[in-house]
């Protein structure tokens, strides 16, 4: 049955109309859960906000558990939903100018969206930001190309990367995530902080 | 520190469960998931097209875009699904009585200072999410979410650094 679009069920016209009533959701869910705050999501890496983490890794463990039993019930076909290429070099490089970004700016793209959709303005400076970063690679793309596409993987699922059942790694994600929920809930305590 | 006053907001484990509800609704749907810097590579490409076509003809980047996009960069799914965020975190600001003009900040900082490193932090994320071929939406979230191994790799750079770095810029913050 899913993905629909890709199986015809729906029209490509349909499915980018479906992208605005998935985006509504998302960005509610996202302002709903406080990630409009850069405080509340700075939070995190001094302990005294863990709501990223939180959001987050329950996001992540129930799209991969439902995903995985939706599989299971032939509801839809895993082989047909896009899986993000990987070039482990900019991966990993990109992934560490972003963790800079984020500890600077206190928001992610789709985060800033959400703050600026209520009145941050610290959120719309940063999304000038994002688009002068943008801008800046699309320029100097001559200069990072190499980069770029060093060490392509393909298109590899970490089960498979570790050789063990989709499963079992879900199983394994969601003890990892629920033990760091813990230490979440600890930090939280451990490290109060007023409110501005 | 005696009573610490909290917001508002809908408890995390909640918001958790709904978010991955969105993620599993746009793969069954769209066969794809959320994400939020390739809009804004749409958006740049549109913008170099219109104000310097001939620039955006010769460049190696929007050349390589277009190979892989058809039509207006404009009209793709992450565009609609952007502006679908916005609408939707402004609804719920609405209804949770959150809409304010305001430059959030820490007091032992000034607005100025905030802002400066907002731009700052802006131009490194949209940098990097080039890199990393999506951010923390596109790659991170929607990569684990599909057990993508670069979904992984992107989300522990992305918050390993950042918790590395952390020291570094507290006072921004605590």
């Amino acid at each position: 049955m899913g993905p629909l679009v890709i199986n015809e069920i729906i029209s490509e016209n349909t499915n980018l109309l479906l992208a605005f009533f998935i985006g509504i959701g998302f960005g509610f869910v996202l302002e709903q859960g406080g990630f409009s705050s850069s405080r509340k999501l700075a939070g995190v890496f001094y302990g005294y906000d863990t709501v990223v983490l939180k959001v987050f890794f329950t996001g992540a463990i129930t799209a991969s558990l439902g995903l995985l039993f939706m599989s299971l019930f032939g509801w839809i076909d895993l082989n047909l939903v896009y899986i993000n290429e990987t070039y482990l070099t900019s991966a990993i490089l990109g992934g560490i100018i972003m963790g800079a970004g984020f500890i600077m700016g206190g928001y992610c793209p789709g985060t800033s969206f959400c703050g600026a959709a209520i009145g941050k303005i610290d959120a719309i400076i940063f999304i000038i930001g994002l688009f002068i970063g943008v801008f800046i690679f699309a320029e100097g793309y001559p200069l990072w190309e190499g980069v770029f596409k060093a060490n392509f993987m393909g298109y590899p699922r970490i089960s498979e990367f570790f050789n063990i059942s989709e499963g079992l790694f879900a199983l394994m994600l969601i003890i990892v995530a629920v033990m760091m929920f813990w230490g979440a809930e600890w930090a939280e305590k451990k490290f109060p902080r007023e409110e501005y | 520190m005696s009573k610490i006053k909290k917001s508002n907001y809908m408890n995390p484990y909640l918001a958790g469960i709904l978010l991955g509800l969105v993620v599993i609704a746009a793969n069954f749907i769209s066969g794809r998931s959320v994400g939020a810097s390739g809009a804004i590579k749409s958006a740049i490409v549109a913008g170099v097209e219109t104000v310097a076509p001939a620039h955006a003809e010769t460049a190696t980047f929007y050349k390589e875009f277009n190979e892989g996009h058809s039509g207006n960069p404009l009209n793709s799914w992450l565009v609609y699904q952007m502006l679908g965020v916005i609408l939707g975190g402004f609804l719920s600001g609405v209804l949770s009585h959150r809409l304010t003009w305001k430059v959030e900040h820490n007091p032992r900082i000034t607005s100025r200072t905030r802002l400066i490193f907002a731009m700052a932090g802006g131009i490194l994320f949209g940098l990097g999410s080039q890199f990393g071929r999506g951010c923390t939406s596109g790659s991170a979230l929607s990569g684990m979410a599909v057990l993508s191994l670069g979904g992984f790799i992107s989300m522990m750079a992305i918050f390993g650094t950042a918790f590395a770095l952390a020291y570094f810029f507290r006072k921004l913050w605590i």
